[in-house]
């Protein structure tokens, strides 16, 4: 089995997803999704403007059509958006528990006036 | 069994999610030995809050379910502003767990100058979980004993004593079930002096009907690497 460039930069992609799950902090990491994002709306439009530059594409990296060459950036898209969301979740729970639990332990230490004063 | 005057230095740390058919008899029968009970009710929605803090338990409420590793952590954070705190129990709010083995614990970690001492199933054979779940169980220990600096038999056990040194260096991050597995993770990376205890678990129909299932096992797993 002959392994084809998109082989290649798919797996190395996909590979570098899952990096992004383990490490992932920084304003570096923050600045290479922002510059990625621009550098993926410039593209968007160019692609607008001339869609043969998919098949162009696809024929570089041995891929048949422009279509598949979509459908394969596509899924990697997807996948890098599956583990941004999963991150951002995470941090958001941390700082949801943070604050549930001020609020519990601010309740304790006053006990409210209307509950029974046995236990104040 | 000592007197209950030398153990006004031990707060029982309870997380409470919906337990309240039994909460206060757990409570009830701790205060018997421990006069410090603190249930940190974990947005439940049966009442149980109200049980055991009738029971004479302290009781902090989570506005929101967040699950029991998130529970404990509050309820270390409460009894570290406690004064006359020396020590923490973690303790389970289902019935399953023995006053006798707690007293037990705290005896051997002062008695021995230890900072945490963990109850454990499998030191002996009194216990006896399924097989599904003891397998569960030892994968959790072997993996915990893997990825930490420390030797445990049993890791997710629910029953454990803390000093006051180790609860005011915990931070547990894990809301969910991994939380045991990094409880024993930062205790072991304190370097402190801790021992193990063998503990009776009382499987009843209904602690049985609650407990971790095999699927719970993958759960575990992933929030262990994804941390």
């Amino acid at each position: 089995m002959s392994v084809l460039l998109i082989q290649v930069i798919l797996i190395a992609l996909v590979l570098a997803v899952v990096v992004r799950l383990f490490r992932s902090r920084g304003a570096r990491a923050q600045a290479i999704r922002r510059v990625g994002l621009i550098l993926f709306a410039v593209f968007a439009i160019v692609s607008i403007l001339f869609p043969s530059v998919w098949n162009s594409i696809a024929v570089l990296v041995g891929v048949g059509r422009g279509t598949d060459m979509v459908l394969y950036a596509l899924v990697v898209a997807f996948l890098s958006s599956t583990v941004t969301t999963y991150l951002r979740f995470r941090d958001l729970e941390t700082a949801y528990t943070r604050l549930a639990r001020r609020i519990a332990l601010d309740e304790a230490r006053q006990p409210p006036p209307h509950e029974d004063p046995a236990d104040s | 069994m000592g007197t209950s005057a030398s153990y006004d230095d031990v707060w029982l740390v309870i997380p409470l999610f919906n337990e309240g058919r039994v909460i206060g008899d757990v409570v009830a029968e701790a205060r018997r030995t421990f006069r410090h009970v603190v249930c940190v009710d974990d947005g439940s929605t049966d009442g149980g809050a109200r049980h055991a803090r009738a029971a004479g338990a302290v009781v902090v409420q989570h506005p929101v379910n967040l699950g029991q590793g998130a529970a404990l952590q509050t309820g270390f954070e409460f009894a570290r502003a406690q004064s006359g705190m020396r020590w923490v129990v973690t303790f389970d709010a289902d019935g399953q767990h023995r006053i006798e083995d707690v007293v037990a614990m705290v005896d051997l970690a002062r008695g021995q100058q230890l900072d945490a001492v963990f109850g454990s199933r499998f030191l002996d054979e009194r216990s006896t979980p399924g097989w599904a779940k003891r397998l569960v169980l030892r994968l959790a220990v072997a993996y915990t004993n893997a990825t930490t600096s420390t030797r445990l038999t049993d890791a997710h056990n629910g029953l454990r004593v803390l000093s006051r040194d180790v609860v005011a260096q915990l931070d547990i991050t894990q809301n969910r079930m991994a939380h045991a597995s990094e409880l024993v993770a930062q205790v072991g990376a304190m370097k402190v002096p801790y021992g193990e205890m063998p503990v009776h678990i009382l499987y009843t129909d209904y602690s049985r009907s609650k407990g971790q299932s095999l699927w719970n096992s993958v759960n575990i797993l992933a929030e262990l690497i994804l941390r």
